[in-house]
């Protein structure tokens, strides 16, 4: 192990609190692999090897788990992962044009980082945000509605140091370490920032309030 | 004319609409704490709800199945892995109303009598993550969760979990191993969950809207539910405009709305352009025509006209849209996501996608059709779960709808459509 001591007492205790939810340690295995990330940025050796410590496992079943899924590096990431949907619908509003302007403007590929280390372009698929197609993501906050000249100004923006907002987020936009910490299961307190909701999200809603439409009353109860 | 029913979309134009304060107190949860188990169930049975998830199984009926009196411990699991291609209610519903999800879960966990719940949410979605976090600790402060809720006895934990990036986990056994810690990979069925769920204990596997119209049931009674909608697909559901539309978003309506009337009220196909195909329920739903725009979108009237309602994820294109292209998309979507268990999956998928990218390139041959069509023929039916036979869906319905389409790109040696065209600001 070449964690520091004080690196070490301080992953097992977020460790420890996280393993304690489950009834069962294995089932920690995922927001462990988030937490070594928040650590290392990437799920390193030595964070795989922590997590077969805590949980008892082998490093085979926690490698075989951790190359599953795609939200964990498997090789240091920048410190903003920048992610463009390319499934069909954000891939053909203009999805695919952006990645192919903003590949070419950052000077990387997929799962590919720039020598600054601040930028780690991916190719995403559907994230669930499909009315505000085409869809970014930085560090997994919604970057919605975007054209190849918002994205490659976003990206010169985070790598300048100016601050970007995400459109349904916090104000202020974490980095992929710290965002990977939340993903554990260990909350910023950011979650009060931001809309409720925007643009798309409440189409239906004012058409509903413009024409008075509402769901029926119940009888005698309280709507709820 | 069906109108729009807002409930779970309700509050979301208030500031506070994800926080207590704004949501209100859990009055559907005192009341439904106050009842007996079963009689929780069998309003949720009366109310007609089915599962919002995608299959449509009735839910009341799932909770049900689950064996009482057992000695085990019994478990709630809310798939908010939202994933499908077009699919994007549960992802703002949690943004804007975690309460609704979270007292959801108090109901529901009480009439599985369950005593550990957990809300499975894909690792995507930071900020809902965050949000999710926070009402669930704001109803544990409050007292609505933890030991003896409301004075009932009654004890529930709840957990947030994040997941990784796996659609897979989206189905409901795949998801069960990635929270025990394993590859999202899925189960054969039988045992179902209701037997053998999460640690082979009977566990329930709702998705969120599901477990979000719950509170609305027990607090207003069944027959309001079941007055909305239609004879079988009753209630109400978020239906999700995207695309090629004036006014893409969330329009919560009875199901059995049309999408004539959803576009009606979403200014119609973008300006200077007509409605080419759709999707009624996500990608793995055969793709639909103008020739459905007046199906009743419940369960039964698509499944009569040959797709399926899944998840109300309305992918609109226009006639700028390349349907080939569309489909070579989806089917790199479907073999990048399959978990590579079953054979017909994962070998179909890879090659479906080697012909579809000579196919799209006009580099194919009329028999290529043939092919894909054979090959998906030896994927549907024959994997473990429904992303194999989903990934059929696009395949088998472009090629029967737009077959000339097809022949076209190896007539000419390509494309024939302009791919700026279709983008938001090509049409400008």
């Amino acid at each position: 192990m070449s964690y520091a001591p004080e690196v070490r007492e301080r992953l097992e205790t977020d460790a420890k609190e996280i393993i304690g939810r489950y009834p069962r340690p294995r089932s920690a295995l995922l927001p462990l692999l988030h937490l070594v990330q928040s650590e290392d940025g990437y799920v390193s050796d030595d964070g795989q090897e922590f997590c077969a410590e805590m949980l008892g496992l082998s490093k085979a079943e926690v490698v075989g788990v951790a190359t599953f899924y795609t939200m964990y590096k498997r090789k240091p990431a920048g410190e903003y992962n920048v992610g463009v949907c390319i499934n069909t619908l954000c891939a053909v509003m203009g999805g695919d044009q952006i990645w192919e302007e903003l590949s070419e403007h950052v000077g990387v590929g997929h799962d590919e980082t720039t020598a600054d280390g601040k930028i780690t372009l991916e190719r995403l698929e559907c994230n669930a945000a499909c009315d505000f197609a085409p869809v970014m993501m930085v560090n997994w906050e919604f970057f919605d509605n975007q054209t190849p000249e918002s994205a490659k100004q976003l990206v010169d923006d985070l790598r300048a140091g100016t601050e970007v907002s995400p459109t349904r987020g916090p104000r202020r936009l974490c980095t992929f370490k710290e965002a990977s910490r939340v993903l554990a299961g260990l909350p910023d307190g950011q979650a009060g920032d931001g809309p409720s909701a925007a643009g798309p999200s409440l189409e239906g809603l004012k058409v509903a309030k413009a024409n008075g439409w509402e769901a029926p009353k119940a009888e005698g109860s309280e709507q709820k | 004319m069906t109108t729009l029913t807002p409930v779970l979309t309700r509050n979301w134009d208030q500031a506070d609409s994800f926080t207590l304060d704004g949501y209100g107190e859990y009055a559907a949860a005192k009341k439904a704490l106050g009842m007996d188990p079963d009689a929780v169930i069998q309003a949720v049975k009366d109310s007609g709800l089915r599962g919002r998830g995608g299959a449509g199984f009735p839910t009341g009926m799932k909770w049900g199945f689950i064996p009482q009196g057992d000695g085990k411990a019994h478990y709630l699991v809310v798939n908010a892995d939202e994933s499908e291609p077009g699919t994007c209610k549960d992802i703002p519903l949690m943004m804007a109303n975690p309460h609704a999800l979270v007292e959801g879960v108090i109901i529901a966990s009480y009439a599985i009598r369950a005593n550990h719940a957990f809300i499975y949410i894909r690792g995507e979605v930071l900020h809902v993550i965050r949000r999710v976090q926070a009402a669930v600790r704001e109803a544990y402060e409050k007292g609505y969760l933890g030991a003896d809720i409301f004075g009932s006895g009654y004890d529930l934990e709840l957990v947030v979990h994040s997941g990784a990036g796996a659609y897979i986990c989206g189905e409901e056994t795949a998801l069960l191993d990635s929270l025990e810690g394993y590859r999202g990979q899925p189960r054969l069925k039988p045992p179902f969950p209701a037997v053998a769920g999460l640690y082979a204990s009977p566990t329930v596997v709702n998705n969120v809207e599901s477990i979000a119209s719950v509170p609305s049931i027990i607090a207003n009674g069944a027959d309001w539910f079941a007055g909305m909608g239609t004879e079988k697909s009753k209630g109400f559901g978020i239906f999700s405009l995207s695309g090629h539309v004036t006014r893409p978003g969330q329009y919560e309506a009875p199901l059995g709305i049309t999408l004539r009337e959803l576009l009606d009220m979403a200014g119609g196909i973008r300006e200077g352009h007509e409605l080419k195909f759709w999707t009624p329920g996500g990608s793995s739903t055969p793709i639909f025509t103008a020739e459905h725009l007046d199906v009743p979108l419940d369960f039964e009237s698509v499944g009569a006209k040959g797709s399926m309602l899944g998840t109300r994820a309305l992918q609109i294109f226009d006639e700028t849209t390349c349907v080939v292209r569309a489909v070579l998309r989806w089917t790199e979507f479907y073999a990048h996501e399959s978990c590579g268990k079953c054979t017909p999956c994962r070998e179909g998928t890879y090659w479906l996608k080697q012909v579809l990218k000579r196919l799209e390139k006009g580099q194919g041959a009329e028999e290529d059709l043939a092919t894909i069509t054979d090959i998906a023929d030896n994927i549907l039916g024959r994997s473990f779960c429904a992303l194999g036979d989903g990934a059929t869906s696009p395949i088998h319905s472009s090629v029967k709808q737009f077959r000339d389409e097809y022949l076209k790109h190896f007539e000419i040696g390509g494309c024939p459509f302009d791919p700026a065209a279709s983008t938001v600001w090509g049409s400008k």
